[in-house]
């Protein structure tokens, strides 16, 4: 009795519709785009509301075509690429100086817990004041807004070191450094790896925020004129775009743990 | 105290310099006294197991002899080549098993010799493996094959086989011995185990609060225990507190009983 109860929902579940079992995940997406293109084709959606899926194709393919779209990528490409690369450099820095030492947890720590209370979308105007409405905002922008991120988890990552490793390491007579370099660091590492995740999203939407300053190339600027002309199908492959760097970031980091924790239990069942 | 050992060791020529001298060893944590007024010799390659309920300074005293803290100008002569087995293997995760065994070590041949160390301890075939995916008793042996490769003057062993189940305890222990008489280290074995300290040691000592309470020298060949271990275990869980009429029995001779 109760294993044909139990084995009823199961039933039910395999008998889903055809298209469902076939597509998995990919059904509901694609049938609301379906919907989408419908009410386009039928007039329900204006295209001044929102373009036609075909119609946005059809735009992605002619700016790539036309080079539009892979020049302007590149410029917030190279924006984003230089704002992380000091916004994480300057985080792993300054959680190794408070994350190693007791003096520089005192000095560096309190800067850093006052600096994430300031919203960073509101010190825009203050950059705008300082470096211009040039790129250098906008670097600024991303590289002060990566910073806390990676600060935070691998400093705290460096403080939950098991002291029990650390202390087994020491009794094998391992130096300060050689200590850092094979129990601290290697151990902190997860953490590292979390920060550079919320970095990268992080950097991706005060990307979105620095592209409405005056840009003369990039995403940003492609939206704000599409914008003018009332171009959704423009505006809708450039939030195409910008939803892709996100997804190509975070494929990015689980690549490096996969490899860079190979160790973890998790991954090594796997394998 | 010294003619009885002059007396019962019969030929203390015999004796070298100890591999580890301690003398009035006092070890305090604030008001705490942890240690107190320790005396204490191993001769090299002596194996002897330290006894004693938590809180102790069992730990603490290990801790000492592993130069884990700072002895602060006291009289403590310890050989620099030493090495520790921890209760948890404590191996690094991240570090595949032979990296572990040549953690900290220096020159060209080091794979090579965590390679070695490792067949001793029989995992050969799990150089490459990563830690967390090792039994409980293999990561233990690697910790084993750590502290041999080492070439330590003192061993410690700091309750290595308390999260071992029966079986794999008991082959952890012929490993121990057959790997003592192999290297002849001097070996502290810090355990609560009577029966497990009775198997292993030439000489067992009780710590409590601080103290050598009883030490015990078994002169009883390793495989020959069986027959003196209800009385001399009595007497010991005595001084464990565990109460007992102690028992005196041939192959053991008490020294130092109870010296409050």
């Amino acid at each position: 009795m109760t294993a044909y109860a139990e084995s009823a929902p199961r039933r039910h579940a395999i008998s889903f519709t055809l298209p469902a079992r076939l597509l998995g995940r990919w059904f509901s997406p694609l049938v609301l785009l379906l919907l989408w293109e419908l009410g386009s084709r039928t007039g329900l959606i204006p295209e001044r509301t929102l373009a036609a899926p075909s119609a946005v194709l059809g735009a992605l393919v002619a700016m790539i075509a036309s080079g539009e779209l892979p020049s302007n990528l590149l410029v917030s490409f190279g924006r984003v690429s230089i704002g992380l690369s000091i916004g994480i450099s300057a985080g792993i820095a300054l959680a190794l100086v408070a994350g190693l030492s007791r003096s520089g947890e005192i000095t560096v720590d309190p800067l850093m817990q006052i600096k994430r209370t300031i919203p960073v979308v509101a010190l825009s105007p203050l950059f705008i004041v300082w470096f211009g409405i040039g790129e250098t905002t906008k670097i600024a922008l991303i590289a002060f807004a990566t910073v806390f991120p990676v600060y935070l988890n691998l400093y705290s990552g460096i403080r939950a070191v098991d002291p029990r490793l650390i202390d087994a390491a020491r009794s094998f007579g391992l130096s300060r450094i050689e200590l850092i370099q094979h129990v601290i660091l290697p151990a902190s590492l997860p953490s590292l790896l979390v920060g550079l995740r919320f970095s990268l999203s992080v950097a991706i939407i005060v990307l979105v925020i620095a592209e409405q300053i005056n840009a003369s190339a990039g995403l940003g600027y492609l939206i704000n004129n599409a914008r003018d002309f009332m171009r959704t199908d423009i505006i809708v492959v450039c939030l195409m775009v910008y939803a892709l760097l996100g997804l190509g970031a975070d494929w990015i980091v689980r690549a490096v743990e996969t490899r860079a924790l190979a160790w973890r239990p998790s991954i090594v069942e796997q394998n | 105290m010294d003619v009885a050992r002059g007396f019962l060791l019969a030929k203390p020529a015999e004796l070298p310099t100890p591999a580890v001298r301690l003398r009035n060893f006092t070890r305090r944590f604030g008001s705490n006294t942890i240690i107190d007024g320790l005396d204490l010799e191993i001769a090299p390659g002596e194996f002897i197991a330290l006894l004693g309920r938590s809180g102790s300074g069992k730990t603490t005293l290990l801790r000492t002899l592993a130069g884990m803290d700072e002895v602060r100008g006291q009289d403590v002569s310890v050989p620099s080549a030493r090495a520790v087995v921890f209760q948890d293997a404590r191996l690094l995760p991240w570090k595949k098993v032979w990296r572990n065994v040549a953690l900290g070590l220096k020159g060209g041949t080091i794979r090579e010799r965590a390679e070695r160390a490792l067949r001793e301890v029989g995992l050969g075939h799990r150089l490459d493996a990563w830690p967390l995916t090792l039994s409980g008793g293999e990561a233990q042996r690697v910790a084993l094959a750590r502290a041999l490769v080492r070439e330590p003057q003192l061993l410690l062993l700091d309750e290595p086989f308390a999260a071992l189940d029966a079986l794999t305890r008991i082959r952890m222990h012929d490993l121990v011995l057959s790997l003592w008489r192999a290297h002849r280290p001097a070996v502290l074995l810090v355990t609560h185990d009577v029966d497990e300290a009775i198997a292993l040691a030439d000489r067992v000592l009780v710590l409590d609060s601080g103290r050598i309470v009883a030490e015990e020298r078994i002169t009883a060949e390793r495989g020959d225990r069986a027959g003196l271990a209800r009385g001399l275990r009595d007497a010991l869980l005595g001084h464990l507190g565990v109460e007992r009429a102690p028992v005196v029995e041939e192959g053991v001779v008490h020294l130092a009983l109870a010296r409050a």
